[in-house]
């Protein structure tokens, strides 16, 4: 009898149960991996999955590094379901802090409250209109956006660096590539003194809520999500493929831009040549992670986050290698999502009909 | 889920308390001495964040190895802790602010890219101290200290310039910061006294450390015509480009002849252990004051690797007399006439450049090409 592959009807147990069971599986292979190296299991695994969320700082920073994350992955996650393959969301969000970088600049040392939207209008701006580059060639040339939107990534990353180490170049920084110190006018507040969150933790959450509306109760939403699932049907039905081409591209450049803002006005307060630690890549993985559901995503980036300050705090505090802190976050990555696969499908034996296999 | 508990102890460092929490446990019930109990007579936690992987074999390797010295040095009356590969920017804020709420005294910050997040973070803990290297932004609790690299670079080039004999070097370089740059600077003006028609390729990579990256840049300068292989990057695969295609190679921060026991014909070695072994002890004595330290080869902190066999006599005597002639004063890496890239005179004969102006340098001299 041949087996075959399909889909469990969705069940709420289920969407329960694969996190915990890749939850446990994670802390059950942590706990030997730790063990191998001749830590303390129990402490290491404390310190990397609980103490972060037991101090009022940590939080907070678990907010600061979650927020970009979240940001981008919403953006991206409206392409994705329009089967839209924006990979560039890191270009798309060095080009938006170059503009809201060029804002402050120029207008360093001047008192202003419209100097701050301002940047953050022109981060938007900058990353739609870098996303707008693939998006053309796309709609126009037929062009893969994959490979643009990717190699556009690394342009950006080299017109900021020849900014930081050319006309942008702190003219008091015994020629180290940065930027001057944004002003104060051109920093973003932080929520809580003493800590480093800023509003764009917020905004990160009322864009996912939005995001979520858009996606799930609106006729746009409903729009992208046929074009991405049956292309056909939704042209048929005359839904602009090429429009949703250019949303899904202007939406994702858009968040990326913003968080590039974000990032710059906030934690790092200047233009440097190495703005993140590949947020823009990174958040492609928290989008898949959260399903492509912006309240998913909101979760996916928590957790994300929640993996770097752990590692951190359990290379500091139980000296566990830094290398051994990427295999458990891959390990949790890895269960997370084998987990919801191996739940969400099942294998089953199938009568053979005429002695042919059928294929799934 | 069993009914074991684990109990952590309640710490509190630095203002900073853990509620003490009950987490339920998979199997082994295990009470945890969480480890950093701070009383009077604890010993003097320090705090090292290193840019590359320990492994690095170069710079961040370096520093390990320096801390490990520090550690044989003061035994049981200092604890020492170290986070490897912290990405410059946002993240290294973090982990060196937690380094001090976890009570560390001493924080080393050893990458200039660590400079703003390591004076914000000294803002917020001013009991402790910091020491940030490469760097040029003191405050009254943060130190400075650099090593005087292009020292040995001097010594490099001299060696250079007798052994290429295609009169093109190579040389895969980081950032165009000052520290590079005057690098790059003393390399080629060793070189050109030997042989006035050499060359210096440059290429940037804009990072400290990639080994796939590095190679290339090996691969392509070889393909360029060079036969001496100069890196001012932390991994030694430039080192083993240059080993498999019978090129010769200087080693960065720490020996690496074992990755290319033929290419390799000497390394600068950088040796951080006395430099972070005086600071220590200041702290222990109440003396630690902020300063602006930039040691080089005659207070060890730059040394140059045993030579190869390859190297010929007098060549390792000429490096050798470049070598005392710094560290005895008499000879200055950076003596004019020097003309930069355009053929525009910069040090009139005789002169030299000040620290101040070294320190902030943005130009490259005659013969090197980028």
């Amino acid at each position: 009898m041949p087996l075959r592959i399909d889909r469990r009807p969705d069940s709420t147990a289920i969407r329960v149960a694969a996190p915990l069971l890749a939850v446990l599986l994670t802390v059950g292979t942590g706990f030997l991996l730790f063990m191998a190296l001749g830590l303390n299991p129990a402490d290491t695994l404390y310190q990397f999955l609980i103490a972060p969320l037991l101090t009022f700082y940590s939080l907070t920073e678990l907010g600061v590094k979650a927020a970009p994350l979240a940001l981008i992955a919403c953006g991206l996650a409206v392409g994705f379901r329009a089967n839209v393959w924006n990979i560039g969301a890191e270009g798309q969000l060095t080009i938006g802090a170059i503009a809201a970088g060029g804002v402050a600049l120029a207008f360093w040392n001047e008192i202003g409250w419209w100097i701050l939207p301002l940047m953050l209008l022109a981060s938007i701006l900058g990353g739609m209109a870098w996303a707008s580059i693939p998006a053309f060639l796309k709609t126009r040339f037929g062009v893969n956006e994959i490979l643009t939107s990717l190699m556009l990534t690394y342009i950006a990353l080299l017109i900021l660096q020849m900014l930081v180490f050319g006309p942008w170049k702190d003219p008091d920084g015994f020629n180290f590539p940065q930027t001057r110190l944004f002003s104060d006018a051109a920093l973003l507040p932080v929520l809580q003194e003493g800590s480093r969150l800023h509003p764009g933790a917020i905004v990160a959450v009322l864009v996912a809520l939005v995001a979520w509306f858009v996606m799930a109760r609106t006729v746009i939403g409903f729009q992208i999500g046929i074009v991405g699932d049956a292309p056909r049907a939704a042209r048929y039905a005359g839904f602009d493929a090429r429009r949703t081409t250019w949303l899904a591209f202007l939406v994702g450049g858009g968040a990326a831009g913003l968080a590039g803002a974000f990032e710059v006005a906030g934690p790092i307060g200047q233009l440097v040549p190495t703005l993140t630690p590949g947020y823009g890549f990174t958040a492609i993985i928290v989008a898949f992670l959260g399903r492509l559901n912006p309240l998913g995503i909101v979760a996916a980036a928590l957790l994300m986050a929640l993996t770097y300050i752990g590692g951190e705090n359990a290379q500091i505090v139980s000296g566990l290698p830094q290398a051994a802190t990427g295999v458990f976050q891959g390990m949790l990555l890895f269960y997370l999502l084998a987990a919801d696969g191996l739940l969400r499908l099942r294998i089953r034996r199938v009568p053979a009909t005429n002695g042919k296999a059928v294929t799934p | 889920m069993s009914s074991s508990k684990i109990i952590v102890p309640e710490v509190s460092t630095r203002g900073i308390s853990r509620r003490s929490l009950l987490i339920g446990a998979g199997a082994a019930a295990l009470v945890l001495a969480s480890g950093s109990m701070a009383f009077a007579q604890d010993p003097l936690k320090i705090g090292f964040v290193y840019v590359g992987p320990i492994g690095d074999h170069g710079y961040s390797y370096s520093h390990d190895q320096a801390r490990q010295a520090v550690e044989k040095e003061f035994g049981d009356r200092v604890k020492v802790t170290f986070v490897e590969n912290v990405k410059e920017g946002p993240d290294s804020e973090r982990v060196i602010r937690q380094l001090a709420s976890e009570g560390n005294e001493l924080i080393f910050a050893t990458s200039f890219g660590f400079m703003q997040p390591t004076i914000r973070v000294a803002r917020q803990f001013p009991k402790a101290k910091f020491e940030h290297a490469t760097g040029y932004m003191k405050a009254p609790n943060v130190g400075i200290y650099n090593g005087r690299f292009h020292e040995g670079r001097a010594v490099h080039g001299t060696v250079a310039g007798h052994m290429s004999k295609s009169g093109v070097i190579g040389y895969v370089a980081s950032f165009p910061i000052p520290e590079v740059i005057m690098g790059i600077n003393a390399f080629t003006l060793a070189a050109q006294k030997v042989n006035p028609d050499i060359k210096v390729k440059v290429i940037w990579l804009n990072t400290w450390y990639d080994p796939g990256k590095e190679a290339d840049a090996a691969k392509a300068l070889i393909d360029g015509g060079a036969d001496v292989i100069v890196q001012h990057v932390d991994s030694p695969a430039a080192m083993q480009v240059a080993e498999s295609r019978g090129a010769y190679a200087f080693g960065q921060a720490s020996d690496m002849s074992r990755f290319a026991p033929n290419a390799h014909l000497s390394a600068i070695v950088y040796d951080w252990g006395p430099y972070y072994i005086e600071r220590v002890n200041k702290v222990l004595d109440g003396t630690w004051e902020p300063e602006d330290k930039w040691w080089g080869l005659k207070e060890g902190l730059i040394q140059i690797s045993p030579y190869n066999d390859k190297v010929p006599e007098d060549v390792q005597q000429a490096a050798d007399a470049v070598k005392n002639g710094i560290i005895d004063g008499s000879l200055h890496p950076f003596t004019g006439p020097i003309k930069d890239q355009k053929g525009v005179e910069r040090v009139p004969a005789g002169e030299t450049i000040s620290d101040a102006d070294l320190l902030k340098i943005d130009w490259l001299v005659e013969g090197v090409q980028s």
